[in-house]
């Protein structure tokens, strides 16, 4: 296995950085179109919910490789030129928007009613209501669910290697075939998808400590944040004090 | 009751289990005679699996047919399993095909993993391109051209070997190849004359090839490492057909 990867090093690292692009590229776009999507499926014009769920209900529902094949092939013969890497990436991005949709509005769905009342009563306009209440506790519920598709995304970017656009599949699948090696090939190709996935599962899983509403596990041990150094001290502080103490509260 | 039922579940699994390993083995070795060839389904004129009658036909098919009925008295006693060129020598190697015919070229790099029986067909390597293209040969193609070719094959290689700035794109299988040129992902697909010969008969028309032959791939028989009486047998079962006009026939079947 080292010698396959020295000796196709270039490959490998072209590779890499494809899908290291391709996967940005759709995360960026398929997390705005989501997010407005997921908003839609939830707003009060009906005209406006059906739209939205037509789009996330087919695009959860048919293959990757479909949705690909039809930009790679279709699109070229009776529309405009594409390339290789831009059907992939199209592809990616209306599949993946359609998950990510769905996975916001579940987190949408879990605030309670009382906290949009309260934006309104408040006199807040509902974008604003949206933006500055709901949003950002929706994103915090659903931390651990959108780290999955992030994850997932990633691995449907091989994709990319069924239209030939030189990712770390594409180039993966050209190796094997030429040197005959096909367990070293592709155990060195889903190695270098783990380095892809696996730090951005940490990422999430930090994130999801920081930020996450409900139970964290205390056990994932990294840098204590700072409120929980000074709840650490006070309570050492409280035992201290003599009124404390009196009264059994520690 | 409950732990019962479940029980019950658990032996007849078991019971199952131990009928079928039971009658596999003998299947097993009843069947000595089946030889298990990777052929292509979906290469016109050498391998195709025609939905009609249920049944995969071409060149390749034919041949191995003929090598059987040489080795083992009966064309039926050859088995085929579909095959791609990215999966035989996978399969070949694990043991799930006992040989291969599969439009593979004979190279010094496939030498070192697998063993090839005599040439039985001469191929060349060229390009297809669209009626109205301008390209005539390899030296037509531009830096921007794009080319397209099949994973698994020899054909990049052999065209990065004579025109190293080539711009090569790779898809899973020659079907996908065309598609691909249909659709003006690339400027022209690179493949056998007779495999571009055989997508050309199925087409209504619009495509040409251009260019003469600008390699030669000599077909071989692939066989595992170890199976050096398996491949002596092919060999001479191979110049039987030839003797005996068998190869005549199927040639002037198949190749136009």
């Amino acid at each position: 296995m080292n010698q396959l990867m020295i000796k196709f090093m270039a490959d490998l690292q072209a590779g890499l950085v494809v899908t290291l692009g391709a996967s940005i590229i759709t995360l960026i776009f398929s997390l705005l179109f989501g997010t407005l999507l997921a908003i839609g499926q939830l707003s009060k014009y009906s005209w406006l919910r059906k739209l939205a769920t037509i789009y996330v209900e087919f695009f959860k529902n048919i293959p990757l490789l479909v949705v690909a094949m039809f930009f790679f092939i279709v699109v070229p013969l009776y529309f405009i030129p594409i390339n290789g890497f831009t059907a992939g990436v199209l592809g990616l991005i209306l599949y993946t928007t359609a998950f990510i949709a769905e996975t916001i509005r579940t987190g949408l769905l879990s605030i309670p009613k009382g906290q949009k009342e309260a934006g309104q009563s408040t006199g807040l306009r509902e974008s604003e209501i949206m933006r500055e209440i709901i949003l950002p506790q929706a994103f915090r519920v659903v931390l651990p669910a959108l780290g999955n598709q992030f994850v997932d995304l990633i691995k449907n970017s091989s994709i990319l290697a069924v239209v030939a656009a030189g990712d770390l599949m594409y180039h993966g699948d050209l190796i094997a075939s030429n040197t005959f090696q096909t367990l070293d090939t592709y155990l060195l190709i889903g190695l270098m998808y783990l380095s892809l996935t696996l730090p951005l599962s940490y990422l999430m899983r930090y994130l999801e400590m920081r930020l996450a509403w409900g139970y964290q596990p205390k056990r994932f041990s990294l840098k204590l944040s700072q409120l929980e150094w000074r709840k650490k001290s006070s309570r050492k502080e409280l035992i201290n004090n003599e009124t404390v103490r009196s009264l059994h509260l520690d | 009751m409950k732990k019962v039922f479940s029980l019950a579940v658990l032996f007849l699994l078991s019971l199952l289990i131990a009928v079928s390993i039971i009658f596999s083995r003998a299947n097993i070795e009843a069947e000595e005679q089946i030889i298990f060839w990777g052929v292509p389904i979906d290469t016109n004129l050498f391998g195709y699996y025609n939905i009609a009658n249920g049944e995969i036909e071409g060149f390749d098919v034919d041949i191995a047919k003929a090598i059987t009925h040489e080795l083992t008295g009966d064309e039926a006693n050859a088995k085929f399993v579909e095959v791609n060129s990215k999966s035989r020598v996978p399969m070949l190697k694990n043991g799930n095909i006992d040989a291969i015919i599969a439009t593979m070229s004979i190279t010094e790099e496939r030498k070192k993993v697998v063993h090839f029986s005599d040439v039985y067909f001469n191929a060349g390597q060229t390009l297809l391109v669209p009626e109205d293209s301008t390209i005539t040969s390899l030296d037509d193609l531009g830096p921007n051209d794009v080319v397209l070719a099949v994973k698994g094959t020899i054909l990049a290689d052999s065209l990065r070997k004579i025109k190293p700035d080539a711009n090569i794109i790779e898809l899973e299988n020659y079907a996908e190849a065309f598609t691909a040129l249909e659709s003006n992902q690339g400027v022209a697909m690179t493949a056998e004359d007779v495999i571009l010969m055989g997508i050309l008969a199925q087409q209504p028309g619009g495509y040409k090839l251009v260019g003469e032959n600008f390699t030669e791939e000599p077909y071989g028989i692939a066989v595992n490492h170890g199976q050096e009486e398996f491949l002596e047998a092919i060999n001479q079962a191979l110049i039987r057909i030839h003797e005996n006009g068998t190869y005549e026939q199927i040639y002037a079947k198949w190749i136009p």
